[in-house]
């Protein structure tokens, strides 16, 4: 065996000698080019792809970023705004006009009342203005736990939470439950917190056509079918209807009891937005569910701002503990934000009680509300947009322009007429580019509860007389 | 490394400062330097370096991180076995429970979203949300609550816990305070406006007192123009997406605060995260996004936004803001810097990092703060050039959907910050300025010779006292709380794993006497949990301290 070996190798060394030498130059290059290739990388062409550092010198010369921002043109529509001295209450000081307030969504009446004052007052007195931290870092005041308790109390559910600021609420609330990959069905007339909230919870977002209930059917139905393909993904998305109580950009109210159908049989959870409609509709002003008599245990979570009604600052959310108390670790603007000034929660806990006391203040409201209606129909020029139980209502030009920035001058143009006559209405401010769906531009007439009738009988004669003499 | 240095040196850089962007190549995860001190340079044109602000984060023994994750084992796995346990129905589960007419809704909450809660945070959850009923000064008084079910519920006992020290408020110059004379002229708006506004700034929620208050606060900044916004939070969250957009990329510090990172999510811009005040990591990315422009279509950006803060609340540490300032120079970005802890708060006369690097405050393109902190009052601001103003009167969420600041607030915002510049001739603010950086460096160096670790910047009045482990967390504010001082401690997830610290916030309202007895039992509290984890040898106490304490007229 081992002779056998050698013997071959023999061989080879003597056909090695004996090989031309071309042969062997030619193999010996073959043999160094294969070592190369094993060698050297694969992508060379990245390589010289690269910036030298001298390129990149010049190209970091040569970028010129856009401004900041675009220089805003100094007629700008919403540049200058109107200034108020004075308390914005019954009476309005307005760019130094005094006027008759038909602007602030001072529903009740309670920025002025004395009660709501002197709480606050008092509650100044012992914890000063400011609560220098979150709620989680010494920001839980006794007054933050008794508001909540009576919010809750109030609404008839088990428990409520508080933010700091309205704006915050439903844009923390549902970003807190709604994640990545699930699926919220949203009124298309939601207002911007809202829109917002869900933006911030990157859900997969359908809209509905505006308190249409077929539309909405239709989407749940395809969502279904959609659940069919996919079981297994169908179980763990979680799914949400978001709509308004009382729509702040139209003024109508949802069909409730009708969703509440829906969404046990698409077994679909319901969040209600009640900035308008709570401390205004129903018996008690406990919002648009006391209004339809719904189970308010219905509802999965309400959401409202106390800057409305109460006549504060803050919102909160009311429901059972089970989906509340989630948001006392992931509400972003509960956890992550200074707690609300405890004179402002004070003067919420007044506001409440004055609602408790006399529930005839709603009935006032509402029949203020309808008279307004009544009396605003038939402007000549302008469509009133809401419904009679709405104490915000938009007047909508009946025949627009075309251009958006025309009718929003022809109903400035009204506006300042009524300024003048000393009735003060505002132009309903949007971000035009912002907006999902961008409501036709309005004039908002606020009614609230101090709002007298010869006062009401002015605004309305002074609208008209202004729509005569503006429009046509 | 090379190359650093030679990317900088065209910028109006000094020598200093490419040093320590050198230092920065120690830099470890996190950005903290493996044992010694990282030290800031001021690299201003034409500025004396004479501001000299360590900044130090030293790291623990090894066998602390061992510890820690073997803590945080023990308790998940304890966690598994009662959840086991609470399945099989041996244990009671206490939480909330789902409506039965709802039980076949797709769960509201996935079973692993809430483990951490369940398990962890439940047995501890008496540190926080503690409920108070005085001011939030210097001390405050504490309602008791008890828990007879382990924490899953509380049970305020009607009783107080009087007279605790505060050491967890961001109270920093002391502006939460209650008395009369001070707080006149709010009381006496809250008697003539009452306390709500119920209508939008570009409605008619823009009072004439909002105007004086963004004219004083122009003034106060030494800028030509700002804007106010009634709450902090939505200061940034509302106001990013106004300023950046699609196309436009910012570049955010992996520190940075909640409202900041929501802010620049909701902008749609891109979002690129460097590593905290690590400026070599900032610059590789400014670096990469000029070059390359936006990824895919390879356009070049629009623009680019960093976005930085001035103290960082959780870590105690100032924003290196001269190198900041040479870099976006350097690279045409534009800077957000956000003040809520350090307006106020640090410099000689309160005007935030800006004036502690001595910087023109023309140099940072939004200069944006809050008033919940050093002004005892709720809020936030945007400062800056008077095009950037103008355009956000004009498209800021806030101002036209969220409801104006209300008038009591804004006259104690009004109020405090007329004392901090002396307008009327007075000397409490600069005196309560001076108190809070004594009581700092006093605190700070107590602390470190005392053996803890402490992060963050010698000027900081924010503290953070590392403690590693999750039972000493919890151990560490029972203690406290005992010995009747109220701290703030926290943990996973809002600090790194391994890095639960407590936190302490110096007021200048704080007196020398309480700050003696805080260090008195944090001493004590310290041998007895084995906190002092230092191994840095102390020089004997400098004598940086005089005995003579500024007392506060209040």
């Amino acid at each position: 065996m081992a002779s056998g070996q050698q013997w071959v190798l023999v061989e080879m060394v003597q056909a090695f000698y004996e090989a031309p030498a071309y042969h062997l130059i030619l193999e010996g290059i073959l043999i160094l080019w294969i070592i190369r290739l094993l060698f050297s990388k694969t992508y060379k062409l990245q390589e010289t792809n690269k910036l030298t550092e001298k390129e990149k010198e010049e190209l970091i010369e040569e970028w010129q970023p856009d401004p900041l921002v675009p220089l805003v043109s100094k007629d700008h529509p919403s540049l200058s705004y109107d200034i108020v001295t004075g308390p914005p209450s019954h009476k309005i000081i307005i760019n130094g006009k005094e006027c008759i307030n038909f602007a602030s969504f001072n529903f009740l009446g309670l920025l002025d009342n004395d009660r709501v004052k002197q709480k606050a007052l008092t509650s100044l007195k012992t914890y000063g203005v400011g609560t220098c931290g979150p709620r989680g870092f010494y920001g839980t005041f006794d007054v933050h736990l008794e508001l909540e308790s009576r919010l809750a109390k109030f609404m008839k559910t088990e428990e409520a939470i508080i933010y700091s600021y309205g704006f915050a609420t439903i844009a923390s609330a549902i970003p807190a439950y709604s994640k990545r990959g699930d699926i919220v069905f949203v009124d298309e007339a939601a207002c911007f917190s809202i829109q917002k909230g869900l933006q911030a919870s990157r859900s997969v977002i359908k809209y509905f056509k505006h308190n249409d209930m077929e539309d909405l059917d239709r989407l749940l139905k395809e969502q279904q079918l959609e659940d069919h393909k996919n079981p297994r993904k169908a179980k763990v998305t979680r799914r949400f209807i978001v709509v308004e109580g009382l729509y702040m950009n139209t003024a109508d109210i949802c069909p409730l009891p009708e969703l509440v159908k829906m969404k046990y049989k698409y077994k679909v959870r319901i969040f209600l937005e009640e900035s308008l409609s709570f401390g205004v509709l129903g018996e008690h002003g406990r919002g648009v569910t006391e209004h339809f008599g719904v189970n308010i245990d219905d509802i999965d979570l309400i959401s409202a701002n106390m800057e409305n009604a109460i006549a504060s600052i803050g919102g909160f959310c009311c429901g059972r503990s089970f989906v509340i108390d989630h948001q006392r670790l992931s509400g972003q603007g509960y956890c992550f934000s200074a707690s609300l000034p405890p004179m402002l929660a004070a003067a919420a806990i007044e506001a409440l009680d004055i609602m408790e006391e006399d529930p005839e203040i709603f009935t006032v409201l509402r029949e203020k509300c309808t008279s307004v209606y009544h009396a605003l129909q038939g402007t000549p020029g302008l469509k009133l947009v809401g419904v009679p139980l709405s104490p915000s209502l938009h007047l909508q030009l009946e025949r627009s322009s075309g251009s958006r920035d025309t009718d929003q001058r022809t109903l400035r143009r009204i506006v300042d007429y009524c300024l003048e006559r000393e009735v003060a209405l505002t132009i309903a401010r949007y971000l035009e580019k912002e907006e999902r769906y961008l409501p036709p531009p309005t004039i908002r007439v606020l009614v609230t509860v101090e709002q007298t009738d010869e006062e009401i009988q002015k605004a309305v004669s002074c609208i008209k007389e202004a729509a005569l003499a503006v429009i046509s | 490394m090379v190359r650093t240095s030679t990317m900088v040196l065209n910028g109006n850089l000094t020598v200093q400062m490419n040093q320590t962007i050198l230092q920065n190549g120690k830099q470890r995860k996190n950005g903290h330097v493996n044992g010694e001190k990282r030290t800031n340079f001021p690299a201003a044109k034409g500025v004396s370096c004479r501001q000299y602000s360590p900044e130090s984060f030293e790291q623990a023994p090894m066998y602390v991180a061992v510890l820690t994750y073997l803590g945080f084992g023990i308790v998940t796995l304890f966690g598994y076995f009662r959840d086991f346990l609470r399945a099989v129905g041996l244990e009671k589960c206490h939480l909330a429970q789902e409506r039965e007419e709802q039980k076949e809704f797709v769960p509201m909450y996935q079973d692993f979203e809430n483990f951490y809660t369940r398990n962890l945070y439940m047995r501890v959850r008496d540190n926080w949300n503690r409920p108070i009923c005085s001011l939030p000064g210097p001390a405050f008084d504490l309602m008791e609550r008890v828990s007879d079910d382990y924490n899953w519920t509380f049970r305020l006992t009607g009783k107080t816990i009087e007279n605790v020290i505060n050491m967890g408020s961001y109270n920093y110059l002391g502006f939460a305070e209650n008395n009369e004379d001070f707080l006149k002229t709010v009381a006496d708006k809250t008697l003539q406006y009452g306390v709500g506004v119920c209508s939008s700034r570009q409605e008619v929620g823009n009072l004439s007192s909002h105007e004086e208050l963004e004219r004083l606060v122009a003034d106060f900044l030494g800028v030509e123009s700002a804007m106010t916004f009634g709450m902090g939070f939505a200061t940034n969250s509302m106001n990013i997406p106004a300023l950046v957009s699609k196309g436009c990329l910012i570049l955010s510090d992996e520190l940075n605060h909640t409202s900041l990172i929501l802010g620049a999510r909701l902008s749609g811009a891109t979002i690129r995260v460097f590593k905290h005040n690590n400026m070599h990591s900032l610059e590789k990315l400014l670096r990469e996004a000029v070059c390359s422009g936006q990824p895919r279509t390879h356009r070049p950006w629009r623009k680019i936004l960093i976005m930085v803060e001035g103290i960082y609340s959780m870590e105690g540490s100032v924003a290196r803001l001269p190198e900041i300032v040479a870099l976006k120079k350097k690279y045409k970005a534009y800077l957000y810097l956000d003040e809520a802890h350090s307006i106020g708060a640090v410099g000689p006369t309160g005007r935030g990092v800006t004036e502690l690097f001595r910087l023109n405050p023309a140099d940072v393109d939004v200069m944006m703060g809050t008033f919940t902190k050093s002004f005892g009052a709720s809020g936030g601001y945007i400062a800056g050039n008077k095009e950037l103003v103008n355009y956000l009167r004009s498209h800021s969420h806030c101002a036209v959907y969220a409801t104006a600041m209300c008038p009591p607030v804004v006259e104690q915002i009004v109020r405090a910050m007329k004392c901090i510049m002396g307008v009327d001739g007075n000397t409490v603010g600069i005196q309560r300025i001076r108190q809070l950086a004594e009581n700092t460096r006093y605190f700070r160096s107590r602390l470190k010779e005392m053996g803890f670790i402490i992060y963050g910047n010698d000027s900081s009045p924010v503290v953070p006292i590392l403690l590693y482990m999750p039972g000493k967390v919890v151990a560490f504010s029972r203690a406290m709380l005992a010995r009747k001082i109220g701290v703030v401690v926290v943990g996973f997830p809002a600090t790194p794993i391994t890095e639960a610290r407590a936190r302490f916030c110096l007021s200048a309202a704080h007196t020398r006497a309480m700050l003696d007895k805080v260090l008195h039992h944090l001493n004590e509290v310290g041998d007895d949990l084995c906190l002092k984890f230092s191994r840095r040898k102390i020089s004997p106490r400098p004598s940086l301290f005089n005995e003579t304490d500024f007392e506060l007229d209040s």
